[in-house]
């Protein structure tokens, strides 16, 4: 009898923790995935890391690292850490949770589509890793999977493991449409009473806005990715010059869905920094109608930079120097969004919380990142630049800010909302610190490396004389060190983490003093969110309006 | 609490996926057209040539069955899914599912005479376009199929035309690119 009862209660909780329709759910689920497909993302920059550093050595946990391990494990580092750490957490995970709460609603639009959505993304986790246990091996033809290398398992050696890894990205990419279709169409049709479209708090302007670029840049890869599949598949020719085919046609489509990628990983960790500077700097953002419009055009013109991916690759000089200048111009609108921020954080009463840690954290370094970029959209100097480790140096100093330090923005605000506790800030602050000064002994040293000319995707240095020498060696091994401080250091936020779930002090329903509607629901929100459905009457930034007992001002409150 | 719509939650979510679908076809024209403006001779020397009239009639019918099912749809919004809105939604289904056949027994003429996805660039690019506007041809069917029981509702219903709409709408241009040229 009690068997019964128990057999029955585990279906129960099955149904609610792995079939659930509830949009909280479903971003929990796409969290601790993503969460643990960054972990093994890090573990992979750790083994490689090593070999690069310590060339032959046994790597701890791993052993002698092969050339076609080097290889998988630098192309499997890059695509998980954009496809299944990047975009499931930042978009999917905080997507999910947020957007219903942020806009006043019950759930998604689409509850089942949603749950088909993970449901998928799990099946492609799943491909990928078998990916890396048939005959030949992980897919060693780096992230942007250029044919022919790619196209010919006479060439990449991994006959099973690189179409497995395009089917893998493939279902990634299916998964996160059925998402953005629920992203859009809530946000669109299920806002609070009240809520009109300039008073939808940033970060989930930021997550709508990525969803859309998404869907927009999505169907050129899809369609190429459908090419390449043939090619392996079949043995057609539609990228093999000798037989009529086009090689570069690849690359373009790769880079028409690979830049607008940036900007789609890129938004939402910015819109979630704009939420944690206003309520830690209790100001109202500066020209939201500016911040956005710049968003809009930073979008609409990262669709035509694509090509400044290829300046080596063989294109026509002419269009070098148009992507160049498209290239530039970009940086002007990303300019005004940090210069909106600044002004935002100027003359504000700040108060250094973890969340706000990170969030100036983001904004500061990923700054760097896109200043660095410059040297690589003007054509000119990318012709030296191009593949060496400034390249590497610059995306990393975008794409570490975006997914990890971004991660950790959404993480220690919205825990409390999350879980109903609060984290421990004094462990915050340490793993803060930990975080941001080994990141930059990481890659500092990397565009050093690049200036002296380090070719990318290469396995061992001491091939080339004049590579192989103690100064760069230095330069490594410090990289290295800051990597293993690096993950070392996220031991202290795991154990944090780990710790309030249980132990973490109460979380009350406000517990930053925000205005955004999430923090009306109680903590954790139950299913159906909130016990009475709020009513919207102003812009989600009324910090420190004069005549008020309080400085802030919640979207539901009448007055 | 889905108040507020300006459009209906369904037909949203379809534009999206239109959307998103439109990028696709685009991406595949525009490959085409790069590698059909590098070749020297197109189409290719040695490879068969299309059936242009048979596939133009073909054609037709997929229009016709694209108007029908608009026409069913404004007598479905005045008079609500009544007996002849059942005809003419059915008449485009099985109007659809001529077309649909019709192509394969193009398909299996061309590559009796020659013509396959490994023959040349050419039979590649035929078959990957034209084989994935029919897949989008069988998905639309078999959704529509599927959603007969829940066409009473106006948003459904709208959703299921724009679909097929869109499915029929591109396949003109596929016929002038791949075909008329």
């Amino acid at each position: 009898m009690s068997e019964s009862h128990s057999a029955h209660y585990n279906e129960g909780l099955i149904k609610k923790y792995l079939f659930s329709t509830d949009h909280k759910i479903i971003g929990m689920q796409y969290l601790f995935t993503g969460i643990f497909m960054g972990l093994t993302g890090a573990f992979m920059v750790y083994v490689f890391r090593m070999q690069l550093a310590f060339p032959g050595i046994h790597v701890p946990g791993f052993g002698l690292v092969s050339q076609a391990a080097y290889n998988a494990l630098v192309t499997n580092h890059g695509a998980i850490m954009i496809f299944w750490f990047a975009m499931p957490v930042l978009i999917a995970a905080f997507g999910n949770f947020l957007i219903p709460l942020m806009i006043g609603c019950d759930d998604m639009v689409f509850p089942r589509i949603n749950r088909l959505s993970y449901q998928i993304f799990f099946l492609s986790v799943i491909v990928l890793f078998a990916s890396f246990l048939v005959p030949g091996g992980g897919f060693g033809g780096a992230w942007t999977a250029y044919p022919p290398l790619s196209a010919k398992a006479e060439y990449n050696l991994t006959p099973m493991g690189a179409p497995l890894w395009l089917i893998a990205v493939a279902l990634e990419f299916v998964a996160f449409l059925l998402g953005g279709i629920n992203f859009i169409t809530t946000l669109m049709n299920a806002r609070a009473k009240g809520m009109k479209m300039y008073d939808v708090p940033m970060v989930i302007w930021m997550i709508v806005i990525a969803s859309l670029l998404f869907m927009a840049s999505v169907g050129p890869l899809i369609a190429g990715a459908i090419m390449l599949l043939f090619d392996q598949f079949i043995g057609t020719s539609f990228y093999d010059a000798a037989k009529g085919g086009d090689p570069m046609l690849w690359q373009h489509l790769f880079w028409f869905f690979g830049h607008p990628e940036v900007y789609v990983v890129l938004l939402p960790p910015l819109g979630m920094a704009v939420e944690v500077i206003t309520t830690f700097s209790r100001k109202k953002l500066f020209g939201y109608k500016t911040f956005l419009h710049s968003v809009y055009i930073t979008g609409i013109l990262s669709f035509v930079v694509w090509a400044h991916h290829q300046f080596v690759a063989g294109i026509d000089p002419r269009m070098a120097n148009l992507f160049a200048i498209t290239t530039l111009i970009i940086s002007v609108p990303i300019a005004e969004i940090c210069f909106l921020v600044m002004a935002t954080l100027y003359g504000g009463s700040i108060s250094f919380t973890t969340p706000m840690l990170f969030a100036l954290g983001f904004i500061i370094e990923f700054i760097i990142g896109g200043v660095t970029g410059i040297f690589l959209g003007a054509s000119g100097t990318d012709i030296f630049f191009h593949d060496t480790y400034f390249v590497v140096a610059h995306f990393h100093y975008t794409f570490v800010p975006i997914a990890v330090i971004g991660f950790f923005i959404g993480i220690y605000y919205w825990f409390p909302k999350m879980f109903g506790r609060m984290m421990d800030e004094r462990l915050g602050k340490i793993h803060f610190w930990g975080t941001i000064i080994p990141f930059n002994l990481i890659f500092i040293p990397l565009f050093f490396l690049g200036m002296y000319g380090e070719h990318r995707r290469i396995y061992n240095y001491q091939h080339f004389p004049e590579l192989n020498t103690p100064g760069l060696y230095f330069l490594r091994e410090l990289a290295t060190v800051s990597t293993v401080v690096m993950l070392a250091f996220q031991t202290v936020f795991f154990y944090n983490f780990v710790r309030s779930l249980w132990k973490g002090k109460k979380a009350e329903r406000n517990p930053w003093k925000a205005n955004t509607l999430e923090w009306v629901a109680p903590s954790p929100p139950p299913h159906g969110n909130f016990e009475k459905m709020p009513e919207v009457y102003r812009g989600p930034y009324e910090y420190g309006v004069p005549g008020r007992s309080t400085d802030f001002w919640p979207q539901n409150e009448p007055n | 609490m889905k108040n507020n719509s300006v459009i209906s939650s369904p037909v949203l979510g379809v534009i999206a996926f239109i959307f998103v679908e439109t990028m696709l076809f685009t991406s595949f024209i525009s490959a085409f057209w790069i590698v059909r403006s590098g070749a020297i001779n197109w189409p290719p020397m040695g490879q068969p040539r299309l059936p242009l009239l048979t596939t133009g009639f073909n054609s037709l019918i997929l229009l016709a069955s694209g108007f029908l099912l608009y026409t069913g749809y404004r007598l479905f919004s005045k008079r609500g899914f009544e007996e002849r809105v059942r005809k003419i939604y059915f008449t485009s289904l099985i109007l659809g599912i001529i077309f649909f056949l019709f192509q394969g027994y193009e398909w299996a003429r061309l590559i009796r005479f020659g013509l396959t996805m490994t023959s040349s660039i050419y039979g590649s690019f035929f078959y990957l376009i034209i084989g994935f506007h029919a897949v989008h041809v069988l998905a639309a069917l078999f959704i529509m199929a599927f959603f007969y029981k829940k066409l009473e509702k106006k948003g459904v219903f709208s959703a299921v035309l724009a679909l097929w709409l869109f499915v029929v709408g591109v396949w003109p241009i596929l016929y002038g690119l791949v075909y008329l040229k």
